[in-house]
């Protein structure tokens, strides 16, 4: 196990190194960053005095040279707009984000798992098929649709739940998070619902899919011989096994959705991560970009490593070890 | 203890505190709090609440005193600026000169600043102290445009700023001015928090609280404010603008602007211009549109009344010239170009070719309201006239490096104005110079040596009569030239709910003291 670690953070060392030259070489091909950050009645000095106090005088491989001598010490640039490290916007982006991935996730799992075991237990029934064909739309509405669609009716027509934003926050280890106070979670119910559908109907399929392998498995039928409790044999010997596809899925998303959940916090204004990219790239904030990009892919590896590991608890079969 | 009494007595003959409260939804993201860290204008907007300049502007954007009572060119190169007295930052600080030299001293060396406003000061050699609340600018030959300069750097407190980080204005300690509004809460990128300046000595504001939301998606914005849970917002989008129109809970307050959309053409290559063909797709030997008949037969092919009507929704005013009237150095009898697709065609034939050409319209698609689909219409009203013309619509990032490179033969642009006809002379016309500081944003690469020298003696005149008719007459010059072909000047618009009303900006400034409860209906 052990060995099999040190194994897999070098490789993931090699990743962080070929990820940041293809990253460094994308941005750079990418636009100017004085033409749009300069004021448009700005004279050559003024210009000039930009560039230079930006470091984008330097040719690339040494701006390059200049950013790998930082990191190494922890420091993955400034912002060229808001003149604050990028990591530290990014941490402090980073608290909206998560409440939201983990909320969407809790929802996906809350309402997908029944739903899917449900659907893959009782295949033929009317409600089983309703299930399965709302997925469907679960699947291929689009994200920024259902966002606007989900504003207009609950916020603007009815006028239940508010439109955008994050609402009041409360402090829990010194960050400030919306879950905690009722507005913060009236905020945080509709986007988290738009987030989740796509993962919520994943969820369904992907259960109603093993429930049905699992039920005709040889053990499942010796478990039912035996004269064990219908109950027991799906929650603990039918359950258990389908959980596996359900986890690796379920955290490969949540990494998804922490990284890319652009688009649902652009339509619902919600301040995290993934709105700050959007704007960062508009106003194309090398440092920026290229940090976030840089701990989105530390934050992928260490998901994947994780969910190695929950796979060793729920299938005992599973060993992590280095073979060669 | 008094103050306590009133404060109650206040409370309670005003009602609720959440009708004390402003909530604005702004399109725009501010980035910093500092206000001479990067100069764009919803930074200068949320400046514009905190700090005071010794000239500040008006919705018309005319000069009116700030920190300045009064100011004078007491010789033809010293500007004296007389100051406000008892004036007091928010942290008791009084304010002085001394403040003024301190923070134009500051301007040009903020660390790391993406765009500074060192370009503002930097007409002033010489800076004189003459009392607690008298200052003298020596300048380098006669300016007269120093106060409207000044009209953009806002003042800071020698006490306070000293060594203030762009880091510790953002983080709030250091967002300490003069202004009608104290910053209370900055929760970057999301929201910013402010609070009535009690003592502030000028029109105090409606409200005694401004909750200032950055939305920056269009439809967003629109649902919030139509969902209650803002108050106003900036920048309604024109797909909106129809049913908000009609819509009763819902007031528009709109002003034209000073922001002109137009075409800019390739005036650097006399031989074949990159995206320039005859009609076979051949490269045409030499640049048409170095040909004055070429153009003015492009301009009139143009039914800008269909664009501001149709695709702006009536969003803009069709303009023939960059500034509106009432503004310093508007042109009174320098109308849109009539719609003439037969005389662009007869034009065209005089030119030398009466079967058009074809050529690629560029533009950006996701920086001025309705970029990509107003470059799309043009470009079906010039093939009309029969030049071929292919549009090519492009992502602003990626857009703005390549027109800055000069790499396009025709393309979409817009141009914010100072309320100065000199402002677009010198950045968008005048040929590009290191030395002069002029032509920046000439993407076109336009060069008239002789409107250049007339402009560098127009801007020595401190007569604003005599320098009105010079800058009036070049313009005559370039628009008889066709430099650019100007399109329409925007619409500033803003959307209230019933209950607020919103002075609309020239500017296009969103700020918390624009905006007053609406007198009962």
């Amino acid at each position: 196990m052990a060995l099999y670690l040190l194994r897999r953070i070098m490789q993931s060392g090699f990743v962080l190194v070929a990820m940041s030259l293809l990253v460094f070489l994308g941005v750079f091909a990418v636009g100017d960053p004085i033409e749009i950050l300069i004021s448009p009645d700005a004279d050559q000095i003024e210009k000039e005095r930009a560039i230079r106090a930006l470091g984008l005088d330097l040719p690339l491989w040494q701006q390059y040279l200049v950013f790998v001598s930082k990191a190494l010490q922890g420091d993955l640039g400034r912002s060229f707009v808001f003149n604050e490290p990028a990591i530290q916007l990014i941490l402090q982006r980073m608290p909206a984000t998560l409440e939201l991935a983990f909320g969407s996730m809790f929802l996906s799992i809350l309402i997908g798992l029944p739903l899917g075991l449900y659907a893959g237990l009782r295949p033929d029934s009317a409600v089983s098929k309703g299930i399965m064909a709302s997925s469907i739309l679960g699947f291929s509405l689009p994200t920024f649709w259902v966002g606007l669609m989900l504003i207009m009716v609950f916020a603007v027509q009815l006028g239940w739940l508010p439109s955008t934003g994050r609402g009041d926050t409360a402090m829990l280890f010194g960050i400030s998070w919306s879950f905690l106070t009722p507005d913060g979670l009236s905020h945080i119910l509709l986007p988290a619902i738009n987030l989740a559908l796509f993962k919520i109907s994943l969820v369904i399929r992907l259960t109603r899919a093993g429930v049905r392998e699992t039920m005709l498995m040889d053990y499942v039928k010796f478990a039912r011989a035996k004269g064990l409790s219908p109950f027991r044999v799906t929650f603990v010997h039918v359950f258990k096994n389908i959980l596996i596809p359900v986890v690796t899925v379920v955290g490969l998303e949540l990494g998804g959705t922490i990284a890319f959940s652009v688009v649902t916090e652009s339509v619902f204004a919600w301040p995290g991560m993934g709105k700050l990219i959007i704007d960062s790239i508009n106003v194309l904030d090398r440092p920026v970009i290229v940090a976030y990009l840089m701990m989105i892919v530390v934050m992928f590896i260490v998901i994947n490593l994780l969910v190695d590991i929950v796979y060793t608890v729920l299938d005992p079969r599973v060993r992590l070890e280095a073979k060669a | 203890m008094r103050l306590k009494i009133s404060a109650i007595a206040m409370a309670l003959t005003l009602g609720t505190a959440s009708a004390q409260t402003l909530t604005m939804g702004v399109g725009a993201p501010v980035t910093s709090l500092d206000p001479h860290f990067h100069q764009l204008s919803p930074n200068n907007a949320v400046a514009g609440m905190i700090f005071d300049r010794l000239v500040n502007t008006d919705a018309q954007a005319r000069n009116v005193p700030g920190l300045a009572e009064s100011w004078s060119a007491v010789a033809p190169d010293t500007w004296e600026f007389r100051l406000r007295r008892g004036v007091r930052f928010h942290n008791g600080s009084e304010f002085t000169a001394e403040d003024v030299a301190f923070t134009f001293a500051r301007v040009p060396n903020v660390p790391n600043s993406p765009s500074s406003f060192a370009g503002f000061v930097r007409p002033i050699i010489r800076m004189e102290v003459v009392d607690s609340h008298t200052i003298r600018f020596t300048t380098n030959g006669p300016y007269p445009l120093l106060p409207q300069d000044l009209s953009n750097v806002y003042i800071l407190d020698r006490e306070t700023h000293a060594n203030a980080t762009t880091e510790q204005f953002n983080a709030g300690p250091m967002a300490i001015g003069t202004g009608p509004f104290r910053m209370v809460r900055h929760a970057n990128g999301d929201r910013i928090e402010f609070e009535r300046n009690d003592s502030y000595f000028g029109e105090a504001p409606a409200f005694a609280r401004v909750n200032y939301r950055m939305i920056t998606n269009d439809s967003a914005r629109s649902a919030a404010l139509l969902a209650g849970d803002v108050d106003v917002i900036d920048q309604v989008p024109t797909a909106d603008l129809a049913r908000m129109r009609t819509d009763p809970r819902v007031a528009l307050a709109e002003t034209v602007g000073l922001r002109i959309i137009f075409l800019s053409m390739d005036h650097m290559r006399e031989d074949a211009s990159p995206f320039v063909t005859d009609n076979e797709g051949r490269p045409i030997a030499r640049n048409p549109l170095k040909d004055l008949r070429v153009r003015r037969a492009l301009s009139m092919a143009i039914d800008r009344n269909a664009i501001t009507s149709r695709v702006m929704e009536g969003s803009a005013t069709a303009a023939g010239q960059f500034l509106p009237p009432g503004v310093f150095g508007h042109v009174t009898d320098l109308g849109p170009p009539a719609f003439d697709p037969e005389g662009a065609r007869r034009l065209l034939a005089e030119a030398g070719f009466p079967n058009g050409f074809r050529i690629t319209l560029h533009g950006p698609n996701d920086r001025y309201p309705n970029d990509g689909r107003i470059i799309q219409a043009i470009g079906q009203m010039w093939t009309r006239v029969g030049v071929r013309t292919a549009v090519d619509a492009q992502t602003w990032t990626t857009f703005v490096a390549r027109a800055g490179r000069a790499e396009f033969s025709a393309f979409l642009i817009g141009w914010g104005s100072n309320p100065d006809a000199s402002h677009p002379l010198r950045n968008l016309i005048a040929c590009q110079s290191r030395e002069r500081g002029w032509g920046n944003s000439n993407r076109g690469r336009y060069c008239n040596e002789a409107m250049d020298t007339r402009l560098v003696d127009a801007m020595r005149m401190l007569d604003d009569g005599a320098r009105e008719r010079e800058l009036i007459a070049m313009q005559r010059l370039i628009f008889d030239d066709q430099a650019i072909i100007p399109l329409h000047i925007q619409t500033n618009i803003w959307a209230a709910r019933r209950g607020f009303t919103v002075t609309p900006r020239a500017d296009e400034l969103t700020l918390g003291q624009s905006v007053r409860a609406a007198v009962a209906r």
